[in-house]
């Protein structure tokens, strides 16, 4: 439905719920949220097994040398918390507020969400393009290597964030975001705020053993 | 509003959506299935043909040198021909055979059913782990077709070989990033098929299907799954760290000062040892989710065929549990040479040996479950017996090995090419064939003829203790592994006999399974139609149709009142009372 007719005349009724699980729509849903936990435990296990490589690589000689961390890091440190608050913010209103005005205080909150998780990819993109034009590249030494790995692992679980709330995005302005798609926006949330929390664990590992 | 409970589930149409791109986890069950069949053949040729080189190393044969004219020149296979059939046999079957067919052949296939679910959590992430794995496979096939060939590190890649590129050797160069990229993909869709078992274990039982009274099979399943989950991310960052020194020239696992063919590389002091505890961190968990589903299984197939219930279900659900646990501290036992602390290794040794004790848990508790039954043969039962001797055998061999001081002597040595394939090549593969028997007809609607399993299953276990059981006695001797061939060696020349006897037996079973594959073909057109419940099992797979119907339960509520093995029950009619009967 174009945007125009819906400004017009309302948005569409909500969707007959299909997909549900021997008629009790619930657990879909249970089983969505528990998935997404599922998928913390392993990017945890992931980033754990890097972490540990770090740890032996950087006990292994004295040929550690570290680099200093591009100034943008921080920016896009603030970026991704932002975002992370703001998308709590958006669930809220959707949940505590009353419909309408709750929708509308959501659109706001989930689009300045949206945005800011951009600029933390667009703050990373800059950080790697400082480093390159310093001449650090990702086998320059070991420092820079867990850098670069760190960074653009947790980056490429980022774009998959980032689709998730571009395609919640697209749904709510469009005003199709009705009871089905509440699950997508939990899951979505919850999948913004561990990276966000990955993120402030990677950083703090980078500035103090890398 | 229209009632939930009434909902129509429509099934999909057109033959893509039915069978190519189905998210249907029966079919996904069965396609799996037909994957892990044909990768066991290409991994039980590559097989055969290392048994012949073992033993007939000079032997001119001329479709050698017509398939790989370097690696076979006049015919004769190289040395670095056989080492990269080793390194395909051993991927190909831990990979494409162990890891898929128990858990996302049977368990995809069984697991919703057997929760009285319509179908796992996420079916369209079901569908894709599947095709996920389909392409890993044909991308790890490609490599047999590239320059170079294969990789030729074993399927344990160990750095700095697998690290070093070109130079290391044939195969090495794209052969090795195929196979990487492979292992990537499937680590992948490992993750993808746990978040999906484990979610909908979780969550998508009916009521009255409590944890406690699930059937040994689900939990074997969830404690597979989440053994997947935790060990293949493990996997996946090893392997993203091996491709990176390989393609951008980073040093996470390659010295400094190394030299290859005279040159001095340029790499900066990573560490070798560090692949193999990332390695074998995942790699110990993978055995486990090898033998797992095994374990639940044979538990299943036991209690039915001798109408007893399981003796100690909790203390096998227990034992599951702490297997699983017990399996992510051992990883060590594998290292136990590599120049580690004595008292780290005493570490791993203890824990290795604790992991027996549940082990032995769970064998006392089938014999408890086979104690005074009424045993009824059929070739289910006959593999899951099997399955109970060869799992003893392969894991005793396991508590030698898990000694440091004997281990310093036997690691490399044949004596674990018996423990493991005993193990894993044995006994995991004939829980995979007592599944088969035990489910072919309630996933095709016919029975598998009961004569060439019978023939299959004596000739086959015959044939299997005949060619791993001299193993642990050559390795005894000190036969290394990974070798090529002994002609270099006097004290070889005793032991050429023993091989000439285990390539035979290779051979010869090698060959009956011609007769499985003949009785599950033919069976699938021409077996005898089946009933819904055949072997007058309990559990809910039993009370559908068979096959079962496009959304398993035909949109029935259903609510569970019994548990899973409840035969002989006193003062019933039946010797079987089914979970979903009613109170």
């Amino acid at each position: 439905m174009a945007l125009s007719e819906t400004l017009k005349s309302g948005p569409p009724p909500p969707p007959v719920e299909t997909g549900d699980w021997s008629g009790e729509p619930g657990k879909k849903r249970r089983a969505t949220i528990t998935g997404v936990y599922v998928l913390f435990a392993a990017i945890t296990m992931l980033f754990a097994a890097f972490t540990s490589a770090l740890v032996v690589r950087r006990g292994l000689g004295d040929d550690w040398t570290g680099i200093p961390l591009p100034g943008i890091v921080w920016a896009s440190t603030a970026f991704i918390l932002l975002s992370s608050v703001a998308l709590e913010l958006a669930q809220r209103a959707l949940v505590h507020s009353g419909r309408q005005g709750g929708r509308q205080q959501f659109t706001r909150l989930w689009t300045l969400g949206t945005l800011l998780g951009l600029l933390f990819l667009g703050g990373q993109y800059m950080a790697w393009r400082e480093l390159q034009s310093a001449g650090v590249y990702v086998a320059s030494n070991p420092g820079s290597s867990f850098f670069y790995l760190f960074t653009v692992a947790h980056a490429v679980h980022v774009v998959g964030g980032v689709a998730a709330l571009l395609y919640i995005e697209v749904q709510a302005v469009r005003l199709q975001l009705g009871p089905s798609k509440r699950t997508a926006v939990e899951v979505s949330r919850l999948y913004w705020h561990f990276l966000a929390g990955l993120w402030v664990y990677l950083i703090l590992v980078l500035k103090i053993w890398g | 509003m229209a009632s939930h409970a009434m909902h129509v589930h429509t099934p999909p149409s057109g033959f893509i959506r039915k069978y190519i791109f189905s998210m249907d986890h029966k079919v996904i069950g069965i396609q799996y299935y037909f994957l892990a069949l044909f990768s066991v053949f290409v991994g039980l040729l590559l097989s055969v043909l290392m048994r012949y080189h073992m033993v007939y190393p000079d032997a001119k044969v001329g479709f050698f040198e017509t398939l790989w004219p370097t690696g076979a020149p006049g015919g004769v296979m190289t040395p670095e021909l056989y080492l990269s059939l080793m390194t395909m046999h051993g991927t190909i079957m831990v990979f494409f055979v162990l890891t898929t067919a128990p858990q996302g052949g049977f368990g995809n296939y069984f697991l919703p059913i057997q929760i009285g679910a319509e179908d796992m959590a996420f079916p369209f992430l079901n569908m894709l782990s599947f095709w996920t794995t389909f392409v890993a496979l044909v991308v790890m096939m490609a490599a047999f077709f590239v320059q170079g060939g294969a990789p030729l590190g074993g399927w344990t890649a160990y750095a700095p070989l697998s690290a070093l590129g070109e130079i290391a050797g044939p195969g090495q160069g794209t052969g090795m990033n195929l196979w990487i990229i492979s292992i990537a993909l499937f680590c992948g869709a490992s993750l993808m098929g746990a978040i999906n078992f484990i979610s909908t274990l979780i969550d998508l039982r009916v009521p009255g299907m409590t944890l406690m009274r699930m059937p040994l099979t689900c939990w074997a399943w969830f404690v597979t799954a989440i053994l997947s989950l935790l060990g293949f991310a493990v996997l996946l960052s090893a392997g993203i760290l091996l491709l990176m020194d390989r393609v951008v020239g980073t040093s996470f696992f390659l010295p400094a000062g190394l030299v290859v063919n005279d040159q001095i590389l340029n790499h900066k002091g990573g560490s070798p040892l560090l692949w193999q505890h990332l390695f074998w961190f995942f790699g110990h968990p993978e055995v486990y989710i090898a033998i797992l589903p095994g374990m639940g299984l044979a538990s299943n197939i036991l209690s039915v065929f001798s109408r007893k219930t399981i003796f100690g279900y909790r203390a096998m659900v227990y034992a599951m549990l702490s297997i699983g646990f017990l399996g992510f501290v051992v990883w060590g036992h594998h290292m136990f040479i590599s120049g580690m602390s004595p008292y780290t290794a005493i570490a791993f040794s203890i824990m290795t040996m604790a992991i027996g004790v549940p082990s032995a848990i769970k064998t006392f508790n089938w014999i408890g479950t086979l104690w005074g039954s009424q045993i009824r043969i059929t070739t289910a039962m006959l593999f899951a017996l099997g399955f109970v001797s060869l799992f003893v055998s392969g894991g005793i061999s396991g508590i030698f090995l898990g000694q440091p001081g004997l281990d310093l002597y036997l690691h490399d040595t044949y004596f674990v090419v018996g423990h493991f394939h005993m193990i894993m090549g044995v006994a995991a593969i004939f829980g995979m064939f007592a599944g088969t028997f035990f489910w072919f007809p309630k996933m095709f609607g016919r029975m598998m003829n009961e004569t060439l399993g019978q023939i299959h299953f004596y000739a086959t276990f015959l044939g299997v203790y005949a060619i791993f059981t001299p193993m642990h006695v050559l390795g005894i001797i000190g036969n290394p592994r990974r070798y090529a061939d002994f002609k270099e060696f006097e004290f070889m020349g005793q032991a050429m006999s023993v091989h000439t006897f285990m390539t035979h037996s290779a051979l010869f079973t090698a060959a009956v399974q011609i007769i499985f594959v003949i009785n599950l073909f033919w069976s699938l057109k021409k077996g005898a139609k089946a009933p819904d419940n055949p072997w007058e099992a309990t559990s809910l797979e039993w009370s559908i149709p068979s096959p079962p119907p496009f959304d398993n339960f035909g949109g029935k509520h259903l609510t569970v009142h019994h548990g899973p093995y409840e035969f002989s029950v006193p003062g019933k009619a039946k010797d079987y009372v089914m979970q979903v009967d009613p109170e």
